[in-house]
């Protein structure tokens, strides 16, 4: 760490923590054992600040900002968890499970879907908005690894993992807002790639069931989370 | 002057339900209908899916029998595998499936039948529940209370979760099952038996006159006589000796005089042998006996018709008890009073049946599923619910993705018997101006000896919540009378 890089002070959940100028206030919160929820944040790839669900309100500004990618700044006051907070989290969970099909008691990640945890965590009991029921696809195509639209979050986990960590980039974004959609090279079957050197990785990162190993039948899917650690731990050690 | 009376049950699993009895001038009945209103499209839904996610997905067409659904959709799945469940898989599997008969049968004779039958049919609708029976034979209700426990414990012991069982699935099982659990759900079966046995007894007395031992001059000797009792088919799993098969097997039908019609039929040909009618006025549709068309291809599902069916229970206690029920007929027992007699016949049945499965050693082996992708486009299931043969026929592609699903569940296949018996019960005891309360109980009654599927969401209140109204054709409502 070079010296030129300056310290700062704020305040969060009413304590004083100290951080460096560069780091954002989810990683400062993390380092001082203050729980944020995430998904799409994942330690060993670029932040992407799309689900929202690490918002934080900061004293003086009414919009809520998401925590990993907001940088830290002197003076700040962040509050991590107010009735507004958890209002919004449990808003934003529940148009996730409206938008897409999760059916957990059929999902083969039932038991190990961050999604699904992520809704008791933050005390989501019914959906409140109409289910939108989409007819989306299964790609079944690939030898080895299932992608299920229903049950996908765009959380670009997998996207991001294929092209920062693999140097795939066999995975990609399609479309924007309800239209979004993962595809594989230039959407086309996954069973097709050239790209894709079957690592696995895009399943393991995947929060949800929309990325699975075949053959897994209902809640036989575990998500090898220590993966990305640890190859990022290596990578690092390398440098 | 013509009138209609409309009877709705309101169910919450299957759809909704309705039955409509049309009078005469003479106050008579001239036509019942049963209806089923609503329907959820389930094969509609399957779709798209992956295949290995059928069995937990059709287990939510019942809450009920969700075990007898995730044994047919696994055993399609088997085939799309194209492979042979290991013997432990298939051990486990079969006693789960015994587990779910003995917690359905004890949940439709103790809870929902036994009030009728202690109290009688035209007793105070709120002495007629299990509450009622606790204090008019408290042995009775905490029986049947054990041996429904007892079921579902297997269920919950064999496969984890009680309401939906995750862990049968394509291939087999996922988990082994452990000595302690074997010996654990073996140490109780004595008594099971025993309970059983005690209540078979009291059901024979208790439905006799005056003491005599036939049965056939019963006190319920109207509701015998007017319950579905007609010449059908039968149809069910019979094992290669000829016994009951619960699991696996091949279809057998016979006649209302117990020859039999055809044999040893192949699920996976279903199609040749099984037709379904449509009616514009239910979503239920009516299956039938392909060869002999409709409607004389008429069959009945289920504990009494599997009974008819088979040569013999195979097992000591159960066949004995056959071997009396046989007596009730010089051919096949043909009312469908006598389903609730089936049923504690093979409550006894699953209970031996139990003990030999858990005893053999390879019940608690380790391997106990194939491993495999899709190899075949398609597959049919077959195995006997607690209500009688259902099937689950799924199409795939060539990655798995299901094209194409068809379920034909008990409550399709008694679909024309249980209009037959509305119409039959209604005859005999809807009568004049008024609508009694044990008229409308005893249609309710005709309805749950088959214990539909359609009534499965009411199993938990204990009695069908019923609305009968008595129309004029101009629609204005003479008399209404409502339960539950
Ligand atoms: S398996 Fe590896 S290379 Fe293929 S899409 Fe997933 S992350 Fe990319
Ligand atoms: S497939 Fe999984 S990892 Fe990829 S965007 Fe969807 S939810 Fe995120
Ligand atoms: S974790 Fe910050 S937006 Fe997803
Ligand atoms: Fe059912």
């Amino acid at each position: 760490m070079s010296s030129s890089v300056k310290i700062k002070t704020l305040t969060i959940d009413e304590r004083q923590v100290g951080a460096r100028e560069d780091q954002t206030i989810l990683d400062v919160a993390r380092e001082n054992g203050i729980k944020i929820p995430t998904l799409c944040s994942l330690k060993g790839l670029s932040a992407y600040g799309g689900c929202r669900m690490c918002i934080v309100e900061i004293a003086g500004t009414p919009k809520l900002l998401p925590s990993c990618m907001t940088t830290v700044e002197e003076g700040m006051v962040v509050t991590t968890n107010s009735d507004r907070i958890k209002k919004y989290r449990r808003s934003l969970l529940e148009l996730y499970f409206s938008e897409r099909n999760h059916v957990c008691s059929v999902c083969a990640t039932n038991g190990y879907c961050e999604l699904q945890s992520m809704a008791q965590e933050v005390e989501m009991t019914h959906v409140h908005f109409p289910y939108m029921y989409p007819q989306l696809d299964i790609d079944a195509t690939h030898e080895r690894f299932i992608l299920d639209h229903n049950r996908c979050i765009s959380c670009t986990r997998c996207v991001r993992v294929c092209d920062e960590i693999e140097g795939a980039h066999t995975l990609d974004i399609k479309d924007r807002g309800i239209d979004i959609r993962v595809i594989t090279d230039l959407d086309h079957p996954w069973g097709e790639s050239e790209t894709c050197t079957q690592c696995g990785k895009c399943v393991h990162v995947c929060p949800t069931g929309a990325l699975i190993e075949r053959g897994k039948s209902v809640g036989e899917m575990s998500k090898r989370k220590q993966l990305l650690p640890y190859l990022t731990k290596m990578r690092e050690a390398h440098e | 002057m013509s009138r209609t009376i409309t009877i709705e049950p309101i169910t919450r699993i299957e759809g909704h339900g309705k039955i409509t009895l049309m009078l005469n001038d003479s106050g008579t009945v001239d036509n019942a209908l049963f209806q089923v209103t609503q329907f959820r499209g389930f094969e509609k839904l399957s779709e798209g899916r992956r295949f290995r996610e059928m069995p937990s997905l059709m287990a939510r067409v019942c809450g009920i029998c969700p075990v007898a659904h995730l044994i047919a959709g696994a055993k399609a799945c088997d085939q799309i595998l194209a492979v042979k469940v290991p013997e432990t898989g298939s051990l486990i599997r079969e006693a789960i499936n015994l587990g779910q008969i003995v917690q359905s049968h004890a949940l439709s004779f103790f809870y929902l039948s036994v009030p009728d039958m202690v109290m009688g049919f035209d007793a105070n609708p709120m002495d007629r529940n299990i509450l009622g029976v606790l204090k008019k034979n408290p042995q009775m209700a905490s029986d049947g209370i054990r041996l429904r426990k007892f079921g579902q414990t297997i269920i919950e012991l064999l496969a984890g979760k009680r309401v939906h069982p995750a862990a049968i699935i394509a291939g087999g099982v996922s988990d082994p099952c452990s000595a302690d659990v074997r010996d654990k759900i073996l140490a109780d079966i004595p008594e099971m038996l025993r309970i059983v046995q005690r209540n078979l007894d009291w059901y024979k007395q208790a439905l006799n006159q005056n003491g005599t031992s036939s049965l056939r001059v019963s006190k319920f000797v109207d509701e015998i006589r007017t319950f579905a009792n007609m010449k059908s088919l039968f149809m069910g799993l019979v094992n290669d000796d000829g016994e009951l098969d619960f699991y696996d097997g091949k279809i057998r039908f016979v006649d209302s005089s117990r020859k039999i019609v055809a044999d040893k039929l192949d699920p996976a040909n279903y199609q040749d042998y099984i037709a379904e009618h449509v009616e514009n006025w239910t979503f239920l549709k009516f299956p039938y006996y392909k060869p002999m068309g409709y409607p004389k291809g008429m069959y009945r599902v289920g504990p009494l018709a599997r009974l008819n069916v088979v040569d013999r229970c195979g097992t000591p206690q159960a066949d004995l008890e056959l071997s009396e029920f046989r007596g009730l007929s010089s051919g096949a027992v043909l009312s469908s009073f006598y389903y609730h007699h089936a049923r504690l016949i093979e409550i006894l049945y699953s209970l031996e049946k139990l003990e030999q499965l858990l005893s053999e050693p390879a019940f608690t082996g380790n391997k106990t599923r194939a491993v495999a992708g899709p190899n075949n486009l398609e597959g049919v299931g077959m195995a006997e619910a607690p209500r009688g043969t259902l099937i689950h026929h799924y199409k795939v592609d060539e990655h798995g993705v299901m094209q194409w699903a068809n379920l034909i569940i008990a409550s399709g296949h008694n679909n024309m018997a249980m209009n037959h018996g509305i119409m039959q019960v209604a005859r005999h005891f809807v009568k004049g101006e008024k609508i009694e309360e044990g008229m409308l109980n005893r249609v309710e009654a005709v309805i749950r000896a088959f214990d539909p599927c359609l009534s499965c969401s009411t199993h938990a209140a204990g009695k069908m919540p019923l609305k009968i109204e008595l129309a004029r054709p101009n629609g204005e409502v003479v008399h209404t009378l409502t339960q539950g």
